[in-house]
């Protein structure tokens, strides 16, 4: 046999090498074809081939067994249990950039799934690795081990504190300030991730001054990247009032409310999460939203948006609601009632209509004129229905019930208390009836409207022990008016009638 | 004297017997009247103590009637004290909640919950909302019109772009194009299109390069060689260095495999493989890959459709064409005269030679192979 013919051999053996790892990489693009993969062995057939001579077929494994391990845990899990992982570390730190990207792509796709299977790769001292790709100066390499560290430390506080202590967050810092907007995308989701999890880790990503990087890139015409920058903004945010205070004082407020007009939903969600977070603090805080004309452009939001997307909007009017009764009229002053109204109409699902009920119950707690303004909303027979309805889930039956009480307790507005007469259970109308107790001693129009409206005949239908707190009302009510207009309305008077008329003797 | 002792005398037994008779009695009666004694003693003391008893009584009465009257008195003046120093404080509380309700009203009214403020303050966060809203809405219609600009634009460029790739379409002067049709009053916006746009330069297809294995070879590297002046005065980028560069330029010739083999030195090769593959086969059953296993599968038949007795088709086809193989004794024997059946005769010669290595199966269905162009000479 001559040379050539050896090395054929050798050609062949290598042509045949690359096609099968790509053809698997090919085939692993598709999530049905995983199983089928897996069964065939692909795992061990894999790994010898990460340790190829061949760079371009190592990072042709790597890359098939990311994409493998991306869509299903088990195939994580078997990535873990083959030992792969301590191999993916060892030629990070060594490699070139396209075998560090994909390796870094391998430890993303496991860490992804579970907290179990992130703490394994942290536990290979993939972090340390990873952190060393961070500071490489292709930022392809720097996005996939951006991208790994955020789906890591996304699963909870712990695996977020290791990542923090391999001194990611001055990195991720860094390329967040790099001029390629995928970079900064992935570098602003993991920041994001990471302080998630606790004040601590909140205050570890202020220090490093992120907020300000942050907020220099809410107005970038990338939609994605707007989106993970609001993530973030919002999950410092959420913390405590120092660091929301912080946020603010980056002064993102006039210009991130342009963000509310975003075509992009998430966007628009992502805000309204930040601010939502910001409002929650403090009636400062609050005050401040409320004063940059923060109500109307969420009010707008909502009315621009649907379904889920419009939760941290609600959220948002609720908290700024609850805190005091001047902010309270501040969203009603922006149109803020109607606009959940409309959203109460709207929506399907039992945990925004549930956030909808909670906020009315904010909005109409504070004083017989914000109670008005939601009565006249007509939002008291829709939360009726809620409460009512055995289709509804446990949560929003209980919100409806809170909110409708709040603002019951607060109402004097009787024209929207009386179909309540007609409709409510028993422990809705005692407090409904409270309520005329309340107003019908003072005001005679009611008390006249109160008798042709058939209010006291219902009145009087009532069946109440005596003794009972509703009774007591009933008997205010009834000290309003003369006694045979009480007797007139009571039941079973024209029976009483009649017998009258039997025993009248014509003299 | 002596008389009465006479007397006396004579009266001892008498005195002796009254004696005896007396003390009899005596201590007949002595029980009773001891508890006769006790009864009247007791009552006698009773009444004595009683009427101590009663005595202390009177005078215990008269000592706690004063006491507690004393002290009942001081009470109540006690009480009367306090009941005054309560009624005084209610007082002045509500007085004192008098001034203070006028005093906080006022306060409140003017500084703390200033209706006037609170009015004023709602009436300009109204107009802030207003002048939020309509510069969301001025900036989100900014928005909107910039993204159907870029859309357009991109439009525009496409369209640029085929007429560029359709710019041959354009009409002469002799013959109109296929956009600028005889029956219509005026040309098709292509048409148009096509006159003011530059026709794309047709270039041949990009070809593929192959990505040679630098092997570095320092021998064929030369050093020392004069450089040219630069053209531009400033220095441009980092650039390789120059060992580097001048090695990959002056790179010695290195044939592919496929460039320095002979031309059927593949087929040989491959050849030679086959037949060592068949000889060191393991399992007959071939590795089939996993991608697209629908195309790879092989139909097999049902074992109840297949039948080894199949039907001749009548008349289009002469029984000898059909199972050739089975013949191929007979045949070899048959004198032939044509040219064809010599080619064939010469083929089957080298088929013998191969053969030694083949199992009967691969024999037969080299034959067939063979035989098959030959059927329409027949």
């Amino acid at each position: 046999m001559s040379q050539r013919q050896i090395l054929q051999v050798f050609e062949q053996y290598q042509k045949a090498r690359t096609q099968f790892v790509q053809t698997v990489a090919d085939l692993a693009t598709r999530p049905q074809n995983s199983e089928t993969l897996q069964n065939a062995g692909v795992m061990s057939l894999l790994r010898p081939l990460l340790l190829d001579a061949v760079p371009t077929i190592q990072q042709t494994a790597a890359l098939a067994l990311g994409r493998l391990a991306n869509y299903n845990d088990d195939l994580a899990e078997a990535v873990v249990k083959g030992d792969i992982l301590p191999q993916l570390v060892y030629s990070l730190a060594e490699q070139n950039r396209f075998y560090k990207k994909a390796a870094a792509f391998v430890l993303r796709a496991v860490a992804k799934h579970s907290p179990e299977l992130a703490q394994a790769v942290v536990d290979c001292g993939a972090v340390d690795a990873l952190v060393i790709s961070l500071e490489e100066f292709d930022p392809g390499v720097k996005e996939a081990a951006a991208w790994a560290i955020g789906n890591i430390a996304r699963h909870n506080g712990q695996l977020s504190q290791a990542v923090v202590d391999a001194g990611v967050v001055p990195l991720l810092v860094l390329c967040i300030q790099e001029p390629e907007i995928a970079l900064k995308r992935v570098a602003a989701s993991a920041l994001s991730d990471i302080a998630k999890h606790s004040p601590e880790l909140a205050q570890t990503v202020v220090d490093t001054g992120a907020i300000a990087h942050l907020a220099q890139m809410i107005l970038n015409p990338d939609a994605k990247l707007k989106r993970q920058v609001f993530s973030a903004l919002g999950q410092i945010a959420k913390h405590s009032v120092d660091v929301a205070e912080m946020v603010v004082e980056a002064e993102i407020f006039p210009a991130a409310l342009v963000c509310l007009k975003d075509p992009d939903e998430y966007v628009r969600k992502n805000v309204a999460t930040l601010i939502r977070e910001i409002t929650k603090h403090t009636p400062e805080l609050s005050q401040m939203i409320v004063n940059v004309g923060g109500v109307a452009a969420v009010i707008d939001y909502l009315g621009d948006s649907k379904g889920n997307v419009r939760l941290p909007g609600i959220m948002m009017l609720g908290y700024v609601a609850a805190h005091s009764e001047n902010l309270a009229m501040a969203v009603i002053v922006s149109k803020g009632v109607p606009q959940l109204a409309i959203c109460l109409e709207e929506e399907q699902e039992d945990h925004v209509k549930a956030a909808i009920a909670w906020a009315f119950g904010q909005i109409g707690r504070h004083t017989p004129e914000h109670a008005k303004v939601v009565a006249v909303a007509n939002v008291f027979p829709k939360l009726l229905n809620l409460y009512l309805d055995t289709e509804s889930s446990e949560d929003l039956q209980v919100k409806a019930k809170k909110g409708l009480k709040s603002i019951l307790q607060k109402c004097t507005y009787l024209p929207a208390l009386e179909p309540l007469l007609y409709e409510a259970p028993s422990n809705i109308l005692k407090h409904v009836i409270c309520q005329f107790s309340k107003v019908l001693p003072h005001d005679s129009k009611a008390r006249r409207l109160f008798v042709t409206s058939g209010g006291l005949k219902k009145v009087q239908e009532i069946k109440a022990e005596p003794g009972s707190a509703i009774q007591e009302y009933i008997n205010a009510i009834n000290n309003c008016y003369p006694e045979e207009i009480v007797r007139y309305y009571s039941p079973g008077y024209s029976e009483t009638l009649l017998e009258r008329i039997e025993k009248y003797q014509p003299t | 004297m002596m008389a009465r002792l006479v007397k006396l005398y004579r009266q001892v037994d008498l005195i002796k017997e009254q004696h005896f008779i007396r003390n009899r009695i005596a201590e007949e009666n002595r029980q009773k009247e001891n508890e006769a004694a006790v009864r009247i003693q007791s009552w006698f003391r009773g009444c004595q103590v009683r009427a101590y008893i009663r005595h202390l009584h009177k005078n215990a009465i008269l000592i706690q009637k004063t006491w507690r009257g004393f002290t009942a008195r001081a009470l109540f003046r006690q009480r009367v004290k306090t009941a005054y120093f309560i009624m005084k404080m209610n007082f002045y509380n509500k007085m004192a909640v008098k001034i203070q309700q006028r005093w906080r009203g006022f306060y409140v009214r003017k500084y703390v919950h200033n209706y006037y403020a609170r009015k004023r303050y709602l009436e300009g966060l109204t107009r802030k909302n207003e002048h939020i809203r309509r510069d969301l809405e001025k900036f989100a219609e900014f928005q909107r019109r910039e993204r159907k600009r870029i859309a357009l634009e991109k439009e525009e460029q496409e369209k640029k772009i085929q007429a560029q790739r359709l710019h041959f379409l354009l009409s002469t002067k002799q013959c109109p194009g296929v956009f600028n049709s005889p029956f219509r009053a005026e040309p098709d916006e292509m048409e148009l299109r096509l006159r003011t746009v530059k026709p794309l330069l047709v270039r041949s297809a990009p070809k593929e390069r192959k990505t040679p294995n630098i092997t570095p070879d320092l021998s064929s590297v030369m050093p020392n060689r004069e450089r040219l002046p630069p053209i531009h005065k400033k220095t441009q980028g980092p650039f390789r260095p120059a060992l580097e560069v001048q090695q990959q330029r002056y790179r010695p010739l290195e044939p592919s495999l496929r460039v320095a083999t002979s031309i059927t030195a593949l087929e040989e090769a491959r050849e030679e493989l086959k037949l060592h593959e068949w000889r060191t086969r393991v399992i007959d059953q071939t590795f089939l890959p996993f991608s697209n296993p629908s195309r790879n599968k092989r139909y097999e038949g049902l074992m109840h459709t297949s039948t080894p007795f199949e039907q001749v088709a009548y008349g289009t086809k002469h029984f000898r064409d059909e199972h050739k193989e089975l013949l191929q004794g007979k045949k070899q024997a048959l004198p032939s005269a044509s040219s064809a059946i010599a080619r064939k005769y010469l083929l089957r010669n080298e088929i013998n030679k191969r053969a030694l290595l083949l199992t009967p199966l691969m024999y037969a269905w080299l034959i067939l192979d063979v035989a098959t162009p030959f059927r329409s000479a027949f």
